[in-house]
């Protein structure tokens, strides 16, 4: 047992972390961007090809790297530090993943190897409007004439789906067979854009008689292994909202130190700082289960992965909630504004647990299971 | 990073609860997972156990009983015992005052003590808390005078835990009171049957019989029982404080608590937010557990990794939260706390209100969870 990143890992961090503070260090510099087509910075994505950072997770046969769950969520953390806009989550690790997940060997060649170059962006397509963190497709439904398949429906919110190349989309099968994952290409499809809470941005995306190509083998039921997908970005996305909250406790502890109010500075004032110390207890506490859940990855059993994702999802949104609502309060009036990480650090924390599933769901899927086992068992 | 023991990590695990479950006493450990109250002799009968085979005092040098282990296996060996409902080694001995005299001690008190401490033939009491000094600890009034080879003690200590079990006590007196409040106090040992030692009970909120006050009336104590040199008793404390702050999560019991709660209240079980609370207090002790793994995983260079004082806040929480939990569960049953042994009220039930109620004691002692604020906010965050 070891909580230790290795050197390499540790040499991976400061790297990405190198690249993303020349980016973002600056938030003026992340307003900009998100504030302009597309929404993030294609340069920058092009050097996170380059250092081999979007080709992590796959392996050296698709063109990928090879890397395993550590190095991915070292990344995410980093990008959650600086709030980057990059939809690396989005297009890397959920599309990416379910292309590899059920691709066949010349889709993951082709799709995967073109991802990790930074040539194509992919968004995944897989929730309805009111939808809420399914599996099964149901507002997308797909038809097939022969060997040709066409989609019919409407997704939303498909995040970085605006500027995708490719949409990676979940329909439901036809004679309730089940649900597929379907590539259909961006020009084959009416998206509309918006921005989210956070300024990231996301699109509906309205199938109407759209071309589709099966990934993988035609008409499969694949919701297990788009659940699994699923929960390998939930994992991802606490890796990303740790970031965000090690950034907001640092920022939070720095403002103390340096505001002044009534003549001295605010770490004069304990109900203060006992605040700024109850937010670093649940900074420590989702640090143990976003470590702990992503190592459970390792491990490969889809059901262990399920339940990290439920436990992690489920701290992250209490430990998110709490440390992002201080951050602003302590801040005072500056949290509030836009021109400010803090509060935007708040608004990404909001809608990660959003898109990725909030605290509630996952507690419902843990009450539903607590008579499976006597006491949880952290080995 | 990786998940898994090691092989011997693992083995080592597998020992320790093997010797636990099979080599305590069932009856001993029933009570302890009753939540019963032990009595002297059981808690005796069980650091003497642990003691013959060497895991009463693993963590001190190994020239008096220690084990040299890693601060993993130190883990495993704590959680263990508490996952088999083994009374943990009586803290006044194998936690404080022990590693306090084997640090600080003279040759001549560590043969007189140690092993003695160790099989709990002696048995502790702490006496730093006064009426006056509580987390400010450093300004007791307690005093000894030098007369001859002698120290004569005056005054009164409070809140002294198992103290009317204590044969003797590890005490901070003031010896100069011209200082600056931290430099003018000594740490002494005190037989408890010295003429002018007097211990008188304080009844708790649970109805229960734990701590006391010591009073102080002319105590004669030779000037072979201070431990280190005259006005060095801060430095001391202070140690031994850093000691009682490690290993204070008690996860392993909450859990334990919670899986039996789980049981006992079974016919609750199908309402969704009693599943709901259960299940969020299963994740709260996770994030623990594995902070306590993390804390030990990476504390080999010898300096505390800052998240040890999130140990102690968060595990006092998640242990009244437990037991707040268990009141609600007994609901009007929990109201036969003081009812006789032939209530028809079921055990655990007319237990949940005292328990509750005595557990309030964990955020004070110990140094209270302001005060491990105040340490993390000032020692981690340099606020
Ligand atoms: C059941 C029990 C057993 C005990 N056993 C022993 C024993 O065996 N031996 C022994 O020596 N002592 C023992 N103690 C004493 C214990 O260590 C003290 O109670 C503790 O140090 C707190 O002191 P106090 O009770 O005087 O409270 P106070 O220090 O007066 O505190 C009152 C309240 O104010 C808060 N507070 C105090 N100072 C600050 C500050 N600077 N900033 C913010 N908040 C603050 C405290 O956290 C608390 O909430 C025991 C206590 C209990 C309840």
């Amino acid at each position: 047992m070891d909580f230790t990143y290795d050197d390499e890992q540790q040499a991976l961090r400061e790297a990405v972390r190198g690249l993303l503070k020349g980016a973002y260090a600056d938030h003026e510099a992340r307003r900009r961007t998100v504030a302009e087509e597309p929404g993030f910075d294609r340069a920058l994505w092009g050097r996170l090809a380059e250092m081999g950072v979007l080709g992590l997770p796959f392996s050296e046969a698709d063109g990928g790297v090879g890397a395993g769950p550590v190095e991915i969520g070292i990344v995410c953390q980093e990008l959650g530090r600086v709030l980057a806009p990059e939809p690396y989550l989005a297009s890397v690790v959920h599309a990416g993943g379910l292309v590899a997940a059920v691709g066949t060997a010349e889709q993951k060649a082709d799709l995967l190897g073109r991802l990790s170059a930074g040539e194509l962006v992919l968004a995944a397509a897989d929730t309805s409007p009111g939808g809420r963190w399914a599996s099964r497709a149901d507002g997308v439904r797909a038809s097939a004439d022969g060997d040709t398949w066409t989609l019919d429906g409407v997704a939303d919110p498909v995040v970085g789906g605006e500027s995708a190349d490719v949409l990676v989309v979940t329909a439901a099968l036809p004679d309730d067979g089940g649900t597929g994952v379907f590539l259909v290409a961006s020009d084959d499809v009416v998206r509309a854009g918006y921005a989210t809470a956070d300024l990231t941005r996301a699109a509906s995306v309205t199938f109407a008689g759209s071309a589709a190509t099966p990934l993988g083998e035609p008409g499969r039921d694949l919701a297990a292994s788009i659940a699994t997908i699923s929960d390998l970005t939930r994992i991802m996305g606490a890796n990303q909202a740790l970031g965000v909250m090690q950034t907001q406790v640092r920022a939070t502890t720095d403002y103390l130190k340096s505001r002044k109010q009534f003549g001295v500075t605010l770490n004069t004032f304990q109900a203060l700082t006992f605040r700024a110390a109850d937010m670093y207890v649940s900074l420590e506490l989702a640090q143990s289960l976003v470590d702990w859940a992503t190592m459970t990855i390792a491990g490969g059993d889809p059901e262990a992965v399920a339940e990290a994702a439920d436990r992690v999802g489920l701290q992250v949104s209490r430990s998110g909630r709490h440390i992002g609502q201080e951050a602003i309060q302590l801040h005072g009036g500056i949290g509030m504004t836009a021109e400010y990480a803090v509060g935007v650090g708040t608004a990404h924390l909001t809608v990660l647990e959003q898109w990725l599933g909030n605290g509630s769901h996952h507690l419902t899927r843990l009450a539903a299971r607590v008579d499976d086992h006597e006491l949880v068992e952290a080995l | 990073m990786q998940l898994e023991l090691s092989p011997s990590d693992a083995e080592f695990r597998d020992r320790m609860r093997e010797f636990f479950t099979t080599q305590v006493p069932q009856e001993i450990r029933d009570t302890v997972l009753e939540g019963r109250h032990l009595t002297r002799d059981q808690i005796v009968e069980s650091q003497q156990v642990l003691n013959a085979e060497g895991l009463a005092v693993p963590h001190w040098p190994t020239e008096w009983g220690g084990q040299d282990w890693s601060e993993l296996q130190r883990h495993l060996w704590h959680e263990e015992m508490q996952r088999a409902g083994v009374p943990l080694p009586l803290a006044f001995n194998a936690s404080m005052i022990g590693p306090v005299i084997a640090q600080f001690g003279s040759e001549q008190q560590k043969q007189r003590f140690l092993p003695d401490t160790a099989n709990l033939d002696i048995w502790w009491s702490q006496g730093f808390s006064e009426p006056d000094a509580g987390s400010d600890l450093a300004s007791l009034r307690t005093s000894a005078v030098r007369d001859g080879d002698d120290w004569v003690v005056n005054g009164q200590k409070t809140w002294t835990t198992l103290g009317q079990h204590g044969d003797w006590i590890f005490t901070l007196v003031r010896t100069d009171p011209e200082v600056k409040k931290q430099q003018g106090i000594s740490m002494l040992l005190i037989d408890m049957t010295t003429p002018g030692v007097e211990v008188r009970p304080i009844e708790l909120i649970d109805g229960g019989h734990e701590v006391n006050e010591v009073w102080f009336t002319d105590v004669r104590v030779p000037g072979e029982n201070m431990v280190g040199e005259v006005n060095s008793g801060w430095t001391q404390a202070k140690f031994l404080l850093g000691n009682e702050r490690v290993g204070v999560a008690p996860v392993g019991a909450t859990k334990r608590a919670l899986a039996t709660l789980k049981q006992n209240a079974a016919d609750q079980m199908q309402d969704p937010l009693v599943r709901a609370r259960v299940a969020e207090l299963e994740n709260d002790l996770l994030a623990l557990e594995l902070t306590a793994l993390r804390v030990v995983a990476n504390s080999t260079d010898g300096a505390p990794h800052p998240a040890s004082s999130v140990l102690k806040l968060q595990g006092t929480v998640l242990q009244q939260a437990v037991s707040e939990l268990a009141v609600e569960l007994a609901g009007p049953a929990s109201l036969a706390a003081r009812a006789d042994d032939d209530s028809p009220q079921e055990g655990w039930a007319r237990r949940a209100a005292p328990t509750y109620l005595n557990l309030r004691k964990a955020s004070i002692y110990g140094g209270s969870n302001e005060i491990q604020r105040q340490i993390i906010s000032r020692t981690i965050l340099g606020l």
